[in-house]
């Protein structure tokens, strides 16, 4: 192979990229180097396997991929703001829809909210650690190296460009020659080990360590939407895995499972992708519903509406969810009693959801309801997501889709319940846990203006495409004609995707404000909350309870102080010794190498692939033979750790 | 509460420590995991058979003798690691390498008499490249195959560690775990057996 043909040559777009890249490599470098953090760095983050630190570098991986993901989308409104654009030419725009798709699904919701359920769920549940914090590291790693790999596409090899759906035989070897489609189907691979991983952990943590007198029932919201998310992940991602090894397979070693011809059936692909695609669209929804839970009851001072249909709604969700992936091809030749049916499971969904959704708004009526931020967020994402609801119920009539699928209005769907949906609920998150973390709240003036940038924005650009697709628009198109008539709704969206770019900047921004500016929170409940991870002092110590506290009822925190014994007397109290694991170098380790796995097969270098295949079954051998038995933090420590933290309370 | 360490003498020694019990149900929601994985691959089989383009099909090539053979040794192996764990709960730890390593040549000889039927096909002209039908077939015994021959190495591992530390909580928690890996693997074979085999041949 040519270097020309290695590096992405031609465009100064590219360029550009290149020069960014290599400069913050640079850049990144000289200051670890400068300051002498590479110890701090290794020993601090890449080798840890502490849920909380783990957490926040999901979630600061999560808003990188946004901003790839974003840049993506501002290009392609700059192609579609006038007709016949020539700003970016066809194969270009098919490269970024695909890349943006994929990115804003894999890369950014999911990361967001496990980076969210990692810093959140073991001290909502009174835990220490989530049941394997060896494979919790594991999970991030592999997720963060397959991101990397998709990433580096659009420079080394050229990206993929059939659609995050990879529908074949666009995605086939015929009509998508060389690298870019291998990167889609590695990427994801070796992303998805981490979130089987992740589920599994997750699942277990939930049902086996809950502190004393937590039973299932008193379990906070989002603890129940993490584990339902984790059962979809369970039985969904092994059919993604499946999938994109069958398809690997038809492209590198010449098998015949989707090509059109020797047998092979393109359709296959269709199914096994929405078999995952439905539910995944689950797995970035229901811990979404889990944060507006808890940010609406905190701010509303009232105990959840309904807990108990909450909770029956999302197993009702997350059953269904299995069965109506059919109502993504519809149009493309299912018979009418086959599209009968998966119209009529896509249209039940519609019953839970709308119990949540009033289960909300019951939790507000005659609440003592405090505006902020995170509030805010779960304010708009109600009727944001009824719009979004809705004309997913529009689109379930098998015969109406006829008409929409495939035009601006299912991409009007689908973002106005990822983004009012996923999105609203990753900032509601982000406000609301920050200060657990960092010990500081993100500046409320910068945040409310954001919000409201971003909340118009993202409705100036969305609901003109709703029109669009009435009017005919295609989706996936580079460009249209001047006599279409769709240029002025299309300028209009425009206009939308800029407020919401600035609205996110302005959310980035806050975080580098507050680290500076922001006062330090005096306790670690900083919003009156009810449930156990409030109870903590902020920012957490490593082993999160220095106590394992008692529960006697939903909200545990709440009813501790308001039966007015909230405080733990470190003095007093008999501590013991707490166990808490190692760290371990072996994930990142492991992950690089099924990094060099995958790009020796994007490639199909395969000497490379089977080295760094070799080199990951070493490192598997080598966490086989650790005794992993971890370390003790004595009572004298504890007690320590515990007054320095207490002590900034006075 | 240091509530890792604590022994709990009543139970079983693999499910001793409070670890060991988190472990053990996290590989049984592993297997769920497998059964979605082998589930979504016996679909593409099915969905794909007689799909053959120009290629032979199953029925001409398929031969019950060594198919037999297979099908004998793989379940006598799960026979002879069901006695492994059997001797690790009487505490034998020598019975328990030794039925170990019984359960892995047999393991091997499985992969023996599978890689030769493998091979026959490749001359008589039946490859992951021929049709859409052979594409399913090879993908889905040879995930099998992939999977004993890892469950063969794992074993490895964990006699080495039964050789060098004894049978211990944690020791008896690995053995435990293998077990419950490889009677999956047999009970994935017997779906192979009839769903692939037998009905290929009949059809
Ligand atoms: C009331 C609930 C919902 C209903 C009835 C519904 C219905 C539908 C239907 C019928 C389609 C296919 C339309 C077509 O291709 O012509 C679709 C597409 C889609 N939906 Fe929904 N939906 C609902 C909720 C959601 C949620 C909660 C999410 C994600 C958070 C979501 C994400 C998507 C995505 C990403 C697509 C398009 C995928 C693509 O083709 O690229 N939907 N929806
Ligand atoms: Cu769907």
């Amino acid at each position: 192979m040519q270097l020309d043909e290695f590096f992405v040559t031609g465009d100064p777009l590219i360029y550009g990229a290149d020069v960014s890249i290599i400069l913050s490599l640079i850049g990144i470098i000289f200051v670890l180097t400068k300051y002498k953090k590479w110890k701090w760095l290794w020993n601090e983050w890449l080798t840890t396997v502490d849920h909380k630190k783990l957490g926040v570098m999901y979630i600061i991986s999560a808003v990188l991929m946004l901003f790839r993901g974003g840049v993506d989308a501002m290009l392609m409104r700059a192609q579609l703001t006038l007709p016949n654009n020539e700003f970016l030419d066809s194969s270009h725009y098919n490269e970024i829809f695909t890349t943006h798709g994929t990115i804003m699904i894999i890369f950014m919701a999911m990361p967001f909210l496990i980076g969210l359920m990692n810093v959140v769920v073991p001290l909502q549940i009174g835990a220490r650690d989530v049941a394997y914090p060896f494979l919790n590291a594991v999970s991030f790693w592999t997720f963060f190296m397959g991101a990397m790999l998709f990433n580096i596409s659009f420079i080394i090899g050229g990206s993929p460009s059939a659609g995050w759906t990879s529908y074949v035989p666009m995605a086939g070897n015929e009509l998508s020659p060389g690298p870019g489609q291998n990167y889609y189907l590695l990427g994801l691979q070796v992303a998805g080990i981490g979130t089987l991983l992740t589920g599994i952990n997750f699942l277990v943590t939930i049902l086996k360590m809950r502190a004393p007198g937590m039973t299932l029932m008193r379990m906070p919201m989002f603890t129940w939407s993490s584990a339902i998310t984790c059962v979809l992940i369970i039985f969904a991602f092994p059919v993604l895995t499946v999938a994109l090894a069958l398809m690997t397979l038809d492209r590198i070693f010449g098998a015949h499972f989707f090509t059109l011809m020797d047998g092979g059936m393109p359709m296959l692909w269709a199914n096994l992708f929405w078999i995952w695609g439905h539910p995944e669209v689950y797995i970035v929804i229901l811990p979404a519903f889990g944060i507006f839970s808890e940010v609406i009851s905190t701010f509303s001072r009232k105990n959840l509406f309904g807990y108990k249909a909450m909770v029956y709604s999302m197993v009702v969700i997350a059953l269904l969810s299995f069965i109506v992936w059919v109502h993504h091809f519809f149009t493309m030749g299912a018979d009418a009693s086959v599209n009968s049916f998966f119209s009529l499971t896509t249209m039940a969904i519609a019953i839970p959801t709308g119990v949540k959704i009033f289960n909300w708004l019951l939790t507000l009526y005659k609440g003592r309801i405090k505006i902020n931020t995170a509030m805010l967020w779960s304010l708009a994402f109600i009727p944001n997501f009824v719009i979004g609801g809705v004309t997913g119920v529009m689109l379930a009539m098998a015969a109406a889709d006829y008409q929409y699928h495939n035009t601006y209005f299912l991409v009007a769907h689908f973002h106005y319940v990822l983004i009012s949906g996923t999105v609203y609920a990753c900032f509601a998150g982000l406000y609301y846990w920050y200060p657990k973390v960092f010990g500081h709240k993100l500046n409320e003036t910068l945040g409310k203006i954001s919000f409201w940038i971003f909340v118009i924005g993202f409705n100036v650009c969305f609901f003109p495409m709703y029109f669009l697709g009435f009017a005919g628009m295609p989706r996936r198109v580079h460009t249209y004609a001047e006599d279409t008539g769709w240029f002025e709704l299309n300028a209009v969206a425009s206009v939308g995707g800029v407020l919401m770019a600035i609205g996110f900047v302005i959310i980035v921004y806050n975080i580098y404000y507050s680290i500076r500016y922001a006062e330090r929170v005096k306790t670690g409940d900083p919003w009156d909350g009810r449930t156990l991870e409030w109870s903590t002092p902020a920012p957490v110590p490593y082993y999160n309870f220095a106590k394992i506290p008692d529960v006697h009822g939903l909200d545990p925190y709440w009813q501790i102080k308001k039966e007015g014994k909230q405080e733990l007397d470190i003095e007093e109290e008999r501590l013991e010794q707490i166990h808490m694991p190692d760290n371990s170098g072996v994930p990142v380790i492991m992950s690089v190498l099924l990094f060099i796995a995958g790009f020796g097969l994007v490639f199909e270098w395969m000497w490379m692939a089977i080295a760094a295949t070799i080199g990951v079954i070493v490192t598997m051998i080598m966490r086989s033979f650790d005794p992993d038995e971890g370390h003790h933090v004595e009572v004298e420590e504890i007690k320590e750790i515990e007054r320095n933290v207490r002590r900034k309370e006075d | 509460m240091s509530h890792d360490e604590a022994i709990d003498p009543n139970q079983p020694l693999e499910f001793q420590t409070e670890k060991s019990r988190l472990n053990i149900l996290g590989f049984w929601i592993f297997l769920g995991a497998e059964i979605a994985l082998f589930g979504t691959l016996f679909a593409t089989y099915f969905v794909l058979t007689g799909r053959l383009a120009d290629g032979p099909g199953p029925s001409e090539l398929f031969e019950l003798r060594g198919v037999l053979i297979e099908t004998f040794i793989l379940l006598t192996s799960s026979f002879t690691c069901g006695i492994a764990i059997h001797e690790m709960r009487r505490g034998s730890r020598k019975g328990l390498m030794i039925w170990f390593i019984l359960t892995m040549l047999l393991g091997l000889g499985f992969l023996y008499f599978e890689i030769e039927e493998f091979i026959h096909y490749i001359h008589e002209g039946a490859s992951l490249q021929t049709s859409a039908f052979w594409s399913a077939f090879f993908t889905l015994l040879g995930t099998h195959g992939a999977h004993v021959s890892l469950g063969i190495g794992w074993m490895t591992m964990i006699l080495i560690q039964l050789a060098r530390n004894g049978l211990n909580s944690t020791t008896a928690r690995k053995a435990f775990i293998i077990s419950l890996y490889w009677h999956f693997l047999d009970v994935v074979w017997i779906f192979i057996f009839t769903g692939v085999y037998l009905l290929g041949m009949v059809m």
